[in-house]
């Protein structure tokens, strides 16, 4: 099998472009001398089976952050047939020097020049024949956003591959990389002999929008409408969603689910209606939330908005030893922490990123937020509970602040802020499209890994010995509960709470669900049995320790893997949950005393 | 190379040509990767509130530095 690996710097849709080439057959993967994962997928080109990896986005072959050693590591030690180079039409007149450096490798190239729309706009011309001759490699330009020359460079990197031999590892690339100044020279006399750049950029919308997004008083107040307008519209647009799933839901289970199994045991009949349906579906009726805030999400990120945010934030993050680039991932955490915390990749400084992964888990994430949403409608009016909830966001930057400023001398660093401003972008409805599905097809795996086994657990543990009161004291849910009594009493959470918390430590989708089993019930009925349980002084009390005491099993075996320090993870988990216990404490006992 | 002053101290619409890069090796390449290299003229777009980074333009790139590490750039009056 022939390879071809993809190669470009961050923000020119190097991922766009991949996922056009390889459809929706990419795996994540492992390869030789390579510390993280890779997305990689097996494609047919012409005649050829291809594997295309995409390798992480790099500004020079020479960078010293971990993605770009994972670039080099990885054409150290795999042999490549064809290197696909990735770069932004619209910055060709810097961009150009990695095809340069890759060229002086003596790898087999092909240039795209990606966003040509963006270059057009901006008056650029290229002249792809004479950079073609130029550098001695084919070029071609695409729109990989809008299919607009994907085609034709789909067709020569065919035939390229076609006929070009395996170069094998590349041992002394280092060296091989010396000659940087032959580089800078090569790059004036190609970008002079076949592009035409405008004398004065147009004052374009971008510089526009600039203006007021970026103002120095009221670009923050207005970043923050804007987010707060989000949350709103997501709030709005889903509830409807949500109820339909609702409805459904019930439905299926009242005509379908109840006649069907009505000839089947007791237990069974509980443990797959009380125990799996319901825990499920209690979960999966949160799926269009979720949807759309990771829809609003992508076009708050693929629009450059994001940015702008490093920018208007950084000073205030420098004060607590972080950057703006910290403020954006941990915004990207309001998604979910995992991915977010490997974004923290960018940072060259160990110490900045390992300040910064400690504050994303607090970031309270779209499965955490799942729980909040449920508990506040059980427990407070409508007219509260959206107070409630914006409290809980709060509270989630207050503790990301305090855990940054506690642990800022113990990570000190001097990483310089340097960060590109891509101009805006309007994220295609297919793009869009793309993310809601990933979301889903996410969501769907964790709900047959975590979610079921999760349900049955906590469905066993309320039921089991036979013949107890379900999740009575003298269950294995009660044993539990009476266990951890002495540690979660005083924070006003109770046993059967106490269950949900458990395996809310491995994902946060499953307290949810097991609420709907420890009380067998779903929906209204199941919201109206735990308003009757508790009071909002224990739920809040429950709502907060939910938030702080640990993100989820993903989140800390991706801290582990990307600090890799089980140290730091220990550390990390222990600091969240005492964080957790003493703010429950202060919160529970302080209301209690006040006489709520 | 007489009349250099520290990118941190030009005003937004300022213009020059970047005359020196007193930074480490890393950052070195990094910022020539980026488009920020000798002998380039370089704009200065805003500066953001609080002592926060500044943008600028160089080629068709914009980017944001704090004003510390701007501190190390230093540029010289546009011919």
């Amino acid at each position: 099998m022939k390879r071809l690996a993809i190669v470009g710097m961050p923000n020119t849709g190097k991922s766009t472009f991949f996922n056009r080439l390889t459809g929706a057959t990419a795996r994540v993967g492992n390869w030789p001398g390579v510390t993280v994962d890779l997305l990689g997928a097996k494609i047919l080109l012409g005649a050829d089976m291809v594997e295309v990896v995409d390798l992480p986005g790099l500004y020079d072959l020479h960078g010293f952050s971990e993605d770009e050693l994972v670039v080099r590591h990885f054409l150290e030690n795999n042999p490549v047939d064809l290197v696909a180079i990735i770069l932004n039409a619209g910055q060709i007149d810097h961009q150009i020097a990695i095809a340069l450096q890759l060229k002086q490798l003596g790898l087999p190239v092909v240039l795209l020049l990606n966003m040509i729309d963006e270059a057009d706009k901006l008056g650029i011309r290229i002249d792809t024949r004479k950079m073609s001759e130029a550098l001695g490699m084919p070029v071609m330009v695409l729109s990989a956003k809008y299919g607009k020359g994907f085609a034709e460079a789909k067709k020569a990197l065919t035939g390229m591959i076609a006929i070009s031999e395996q170069s094998p590892g590349l041992e002394d690339l280092q060296e091989k990389l010396a000659q940087d100044d032959q580089v800078e020279m090569q790059m004036q006399a190609v970008i002079s002999h076949s592009v035409q750049l405008p004398i004065q950029l147009p004052e374009s919308f971008t510089a526009q929008l600039d203006k007021v997004l970026l103002h120095p008083w009221l670009g923050l107040p207005i970043f923050f409408g804007v987010m707060y307008l989000l949350f709103q519209g997501i709030f709005l647009l889903g509830a409807p969603f949500q109820t339909g799933v609702e409805w459904l839901l019930t439905m299926i289970s009242q005509y379908a689910l109840e006649p069907l199994l009505s000839p089947a045991p007791g237990w069974l009949h509980g443990l797959l209606i009380d125990g799996i349906y319901n825990g499920v579906g209690t979960v999966a009726s949160f799926v269009p939330i979720i949807v759309l805030f990771f829809l609003f999400m992508a076009v708050i990120e693929d629009t450059g908005y994001l940015s702008r945010a490093a920018f208007l934030m950084d000073a205030v993050m420098a004060k607590m030893g972080l950057d703006g680039r910290s403020f954006v991932m941990l915004l990207m955490g309001f998604g979910c922490n995992v991915p977010a915390l490997m974004g923290t990749r960018v940072m060259r400084s160990r110490a900045l990123r390992l300040l910064t992964m400690m504050v994303i888990p607090f970031s309270l994430c779209s499965a955490r937020l799942q729980v909040f949403i449920f508990i506040t409608a059980a427990l407070f009016s409508a007219k509260h509970a959206p107070l409630v909830l914006f409290s809980l966001y709060m509270m989630s930057f207050a503790t990301a602040i305090l855990t940054a400023l506690l642990f800022k001398r113990k990570f000190e660093s001097t990483d310089p802020f340097v960060l590109e401003l891509p101009p805006y972008r309007l994220p295609t409805l297919m793009q869009l499209w793309l993310r809601g599905w990933q979301e889903v097809r996410h969501f769907l795996k964790r709900a047959s890994k975590f979610i079921i086994i999760g349900v049955v657990l906590v469905w066993a543990l309320t039921h089991l010995p036979p013949g107890v009161r379900e999740a009575g004291p003298d269950s294995f849910s009660g044993m539990l509960g009476t266990w951890f009594n002495p540690v979660l009493s005083p924070l006003g959470i109770d046993a059967q709470m106490t269950i949900t918390l458990i395996f809310g430590f491995v994902a946060k989708e499953i307290v949810i669900g097991a609420l709907a089993v420890v009380y067998g019930m779903e929906g209204d009925a199941l919201s109206h049995q735990i308003g009757a349980s508790m009071d909002w002084v224990q739920a809040y009390s429950f709502m907060l320790f939910t938030l702080i005491y640990t993100p989820c099993l993903s989140t800390i075996a991706t801290l582990r893997s990307e600090s890799r320090s089980n140290l730091y993870a220990a550390a990390t988990v222990a600091w969240s949950l005492g964080l957790a216990w003493i703010v429950s404490f202060v919160f529970y006992q302080g209301a209690r005393a006040l006489g709520y | 190379m007489t009349d250099t002053r520290p990118l941190a101290e030009l005003m937004p619409g300022d213009n020059g040509i970047i005359a020196r890069l007193k930074v480490d090796e890393a950052l070195y390449q990094r910022l020539s990767a980026m488009g920020l290299r000798i002998g380039r003229p370089i704009q200065v777009i805003r500066r953001a509130a609080l002592s926060g980074p500044i943008q600028v333009r160089v080629g068709f790139t914009d980017l944001i530095l704090r004003r510390v590490d701007a501190l190390n750039i230093c540029v010289a009056p546009a011919a």
